[in-house]
């Protein structure tokens, strides 16, 4: 037991090793929001009128709107007038090849251990690097472009495809859909845009690293894909960002859309500065991400690991309208120190024989607390639908929570809902039968947490397992070898 | 109807009535509260599938002296096993001395403004509205502000009560629509033993909105069996409280069956505040027609050490509602809690919908816990192997249903009851 403590100590003393600010010079709006900064970043950007037009109308919305109370998270209130909400690192011209991208900005990249021109040559994977809300570098885009596969920035994409995303933009989540939701649709500053066309099935796992950099800046990304008709894609996102004293807002939406026959696949690592020992700091994470599956036999599937953020307030959801649909959702949630975290998903049933699968593991340590906060809804014509969920959570520590609130309503009986839920600690019997067989207390934690979580780590794609495994390791360590 | 008007009016009425009664400060304090949260919306997260507000929206009469009924009305509506037990009658919400029967010698029943200045005094200032710390909306205020024409029951130590306690709660409808708020506190000092069986019926046509409340007090080595029975008229909406609090190392063994009304809202809530406390749970919710069922528990574990197992079942017919919403909670002291909750529905019809929101809330790293809930239909190999030995259609469904049902009956331990819930079972898969 003393040497759990010990380990638990260690846990709790790791420092957030991903802290550091890069020089970069930004191009900021003043603090604060009104309809001129709504305004200002569009112009900047040199949107059309339309997009700035539905910019203003979120905006006018989200006056009306109140921040919502229910999650089981506590915060000091946000003062949405004393955040930057457009910062862009400073670039001269476009740059034609990686060689000719900021060499400090290149080096922050290094120093996260996904180097551009190292990712290009050997893992095969397109980046879609985004500092500070601006897309400063693609890759591998010719490449996909030969498939017709569109994959570039919302800024691109506003410019050069106002078609597709007149079309998309907003169908999934409404502007109106929440109080951050609308916040986003009114600054979003860029994000990623991707295509694929009917029949296609991209060649690479898509990735964008996402990062906080200038200091009080909020980030407000978005991001839409769209699979057509039998394509399918999976896409990375992944983010770390620097040590910050003061509190940061994130609130970003995600949109998918899956046509017949078609899968997407999402898969994220979060692990932004969780703030400090004592809970001072760290980032708000404010997100809502939804897709649907618009098509018959279409498929989504959000995998998540959680490790970072002060707050995490997100619910990857999946509405299920076309027939024999699937949805799934797979998620590690670990909370540290004063960490709070509600998270989990929702699957709307729509469509007949629409299955959906959800599975969140949550850790809790130090005075964190966790939470799931789940919906499945059968509608009435939602015949033969089926769910299955399963909820653990693991306590390391006597002082943090693990909360289950799961929502189940079926409105048919042709429809098989079923759910699970545990709350336990590494128990004392585990310990001792590693410990038993010559394995150190401290790795049997590690290969304990790591059996727990394993269920949902099998789901990231290759490229993400291992970073994933090594941000649960500095997320716990001292418990994880 | 203007609620607001209609309460302040009978509220001033009543004040008046019983003078200054010990029990003056409560109801206004509860009033006060009432008046500040109003009747719960469905923005209200702990009744977002239950919607009360509308019955609020129909002319009540609100008794608040009490009216008898006939030792005829009141045959019909006996559980079986009355002769010997204690008989205990609410009519419209005050209880009625005159058709009580206390056969027991050691059980002491009195009503509540007694309780409240003789003796009892202490036990009811302490533990008279302690709900109201687990339930803050107005509803449970509601019936704190009318305190009055309740009863207090007491088992002294070491007493075991050899027959139930039946509880009737009638209301006489045949003039109107009637408005009533039984309240009861129950209290087994150390090491007493005994079964409350409830019951709702309404007479007449009128409809009805019961608000009731009880609240037991369970002390050291003390058993208790508590049955709720509902199966009133489909005019007769309620929402029934029973808080539990465990103070002492106890025994708690729950059963809520609900067969059948109108809007009907359970709240159950059971606080561990000892270590070694043992409490069960069950419920069954067998429902049709637009019968809307709600069970909401709580358990609440704030000493370690305890255990808790909680079961409820429901089978869901007709364009019925069933919602089951079952928190765990377990505070920070609570280590070595085991804690475990399961829901099983069965939906029979289409129009059948079922809300389900088994939660936990857990504080404390030493524990076990776990909850699970399903949604499905009947068990389709279950009724092949039926067919296949040629037994028909609704005959194999009925036994079915009636299996699945038995696991929540067998734990209704008086075995009169268990037969009289076995048979409404039966006489309703029949027809």
């Amino acid at each position: 037991m003393n040497d759990e403590l010990s380990i638990l100590e260690k846990t709790v003393l790791s420092e957030y090793k991903y802290g550091f600010v890069s020089d970069l010079e930004a191009d900021e709006a003043p603090k604060g929001l009104n309809e001129d900064i709504v305004r200002f970043i569009s112009a900047k950007k040199n949107e059309p009128q339309w997009m700035l037009d539905w910019r203003l109308k979120a905006f006018s919305q989200w006056l009306k709107m109140k921040e919502p109370t229910w999650a089981n998270i506590k915060y000091p209130a946000i003062d949405y007038q004393d955040i930057i909400y457009y910062s862009a690192p400073k670039q001269k011209i476009n740059p034609k090849s990686l060689d000719e991208i900021d060499p400090e900005l290149r080096r922050t990249f290094e120093k996260l251990g996904i180097s551009l021109d190292e990712q290009k040559r050997l893992s095969g994977v397109a980046v879609d690097a985004v500092i500070d809300s601006v897309s400063i570098g693609t890759s591998f885009k010719e490449q996909l472009g030969e498939l017709g596969i569109i994959f570039c920035s919302m800024s691109d994409a506003i410019q050069n495809h106002p078609d597709l995303i007149k079309k998309y933009l907003s169908s999934v989540v409404p502007i109106t859909d929440n109080y951050f939701s609308a916040l986003n649709a009114a600054v979003f500053s860029d994000g990623s845009f991707c295509y694929i066309p009917k029949g296609v099935r991209c060649p690479m796992e898509l990735s964008t690293y996402f990062r906080i950099n200038a200091e009080n800046t909020g980030q407000f990304e978005r991001t839409l894909i769209v699979a057509e008709e039998g394509s399918y894609v999976s896409y990375l996102e992944g983010c770390t960002a620097p040590m910050r004293d003061e509190n940061q807002l994130h609130a970003a939406v995600v949109e998918l859309i899956a046509m017949e026959n078609a899968e997407i696949k999402y898969s994220t690592v979060q692990n932004w500065y969780p703030g400090d020992k004592e809970g001072n700091g760290g980032i708000y994470n404010f997100v809502t991400k939804r897709g649907i599956c618009k098509g018959d036999n279409s498929k989504i599937s959000w995998t998540q690991v959680e490790t970072g953020s002060a707050i995490t307030w997100k619910y990857p959801s999946v509405i299920l309208k076309g027939d024999n649909s699937t949805g799934e959702f797979y998620s590690i949630a670990v909370t540290n120190n004063h960490q709070q975290a509600d998270t989990g998903t929702k699957m709307q049933h729509l469509g007949k024989n629409t299955k959906s699968r959800i599975v969140s593991k949550g850790i809790s340590a130090g005075f964190s607390n966790n939470s799931y906060r789940g919906l499945v809804h059968v509608g009435k014509g939602a015949i033969n639908a089926r769910n299955f969920s399963q909820c653990d959570s693991l306590l390391l520590g006597d002082k943090c929570g693990a909360h289950t609130f799961p929502y189940i309503e079926v409105k048919n009986k042709s429809s098989v809902v079923e759910h699970e839920a545990t709350t336990s600690k590494i128990g004392e019997d585990q310990i001792f039968y590693c410990n038993q067989r010559g394995i150190d207390t401290e790795t049997a934690v590690a290969l304990i947490v790591n059996g727990f979580a394993k269920e949902v780590m099998n789901q990231l794609p290759m490229e993400f397992a291992v970073e994933a495994q090594k941000l649960l390791a500095i997320s716990l360590e001292g418990s994880v070898g | 109807m203007d609620t607001n008007n209609f309460f302040t009016e009978h509220f001033n009425k009543l004040q008046s009535q019983v003078g200054n009664g010990n029990l003056q400060e409560l109801r206004q304090k509860a009033f006060h509260s009432f008046n500040e949260k109003g009747i719960p919306l469905g923005r209200n997260e702990e009744w977002k599938y239950t919607r009360i507000s509308n019955l609020f929206n129909k002319q009540y009469t609100f008794p608040l002296q009490l009216t008898s009924i006939s030792e005829q009305d009141l045959k019909e509506l006996r559980l079986p096993g009355h002769e010997a037990a204690n008989e205990l009658v609410f009519v419209n919400g005050l209880f009625s001395e005159v058709l009580s029967n206390i056969r027991s010698a050691s059980l002491q029943v009195q009503p509540l403004e007694v309780a409240a200045r003789g003796e009892f005094s202490n036990i009811v200032s302490e533990h008279l509205g302690h709900s109201s710390d687990y339930l803050k909306d107005g509803i449970n205020a509601l019936n704190t502000a009318f305190v009055h024409g309740g009863v207090f029951i007491y088992l002294g130590k070491g007493k075991t009560l050899e027959h139930p306690i039946y509880l009737y709660n009638i209301t006489d409808a045949r003039t109107g629509n009637i408005f009533s708020q039984p309240r009861s506190l129950v209290y087994l000092a150390g090491n007493a033993n005994a079964q409350i069986v409830e019951t709702f019926n309404t007479i007449g046509t009128g409809e009805s909105f019961t608000n009731g409340v009880m609240e037991i007090v369970v002390e050291q080595d003390a058993m208790l069996e508590h049955y709720k029975i509902q199966n009133d008229a489909s005019h007769a909406n309620q929402v029934s409280t029973t808080h539990i609090r465990q103070i002492g190392k106890s025994y708690v063994h729950t059963v809520t069956i609900s067969l059948n009304g109108g809007i009907v809202r359970n709240n159950l809530n059971v606080v561990l505040e000892a270590e070694h406390c043992e409490t069960h749970l069950y419920g069954l919710y067998f429902i049709g027609g637009d019968t809307h069922v709600d069970n909401h528990t709580l358990v609440d574990n704030v000493t370690p050490h305890s255990f808790s197992n909680e079961f409820y079942k429901g089978i869901i017919d007709d364009n019925a509602t069933g919602i089951f919403n079952g928190k765990i909670m377990v505070q920070r002291l609570a280590q070595k809690t085991n804690a475990y909750q399961s829901n099983k529905n069965i939906l029979l019809s289409d129009g059948a919908s079922v809300n389900t929101k088994p939660q936990l809330e857990i504080f404390a790293d030493d524990v076990k816990c776990s909850h699970g809930c399903t949604v499905g239909q009947l068990d389709e190999e279950g009724m092949f192997y039926l067919r296949s030995r040629g037994i028909r259609e609704e005959k194999a469904r009925a036994l079915l249903v009636h299996a699945f049902a038995m696991d929540v009956l067998e734990h209704i331990k008086p075995a009169a009851i268990r037969s009289y819930v076995d048979h409404l079972i039966s006489e309703r898969l029949e027809s």
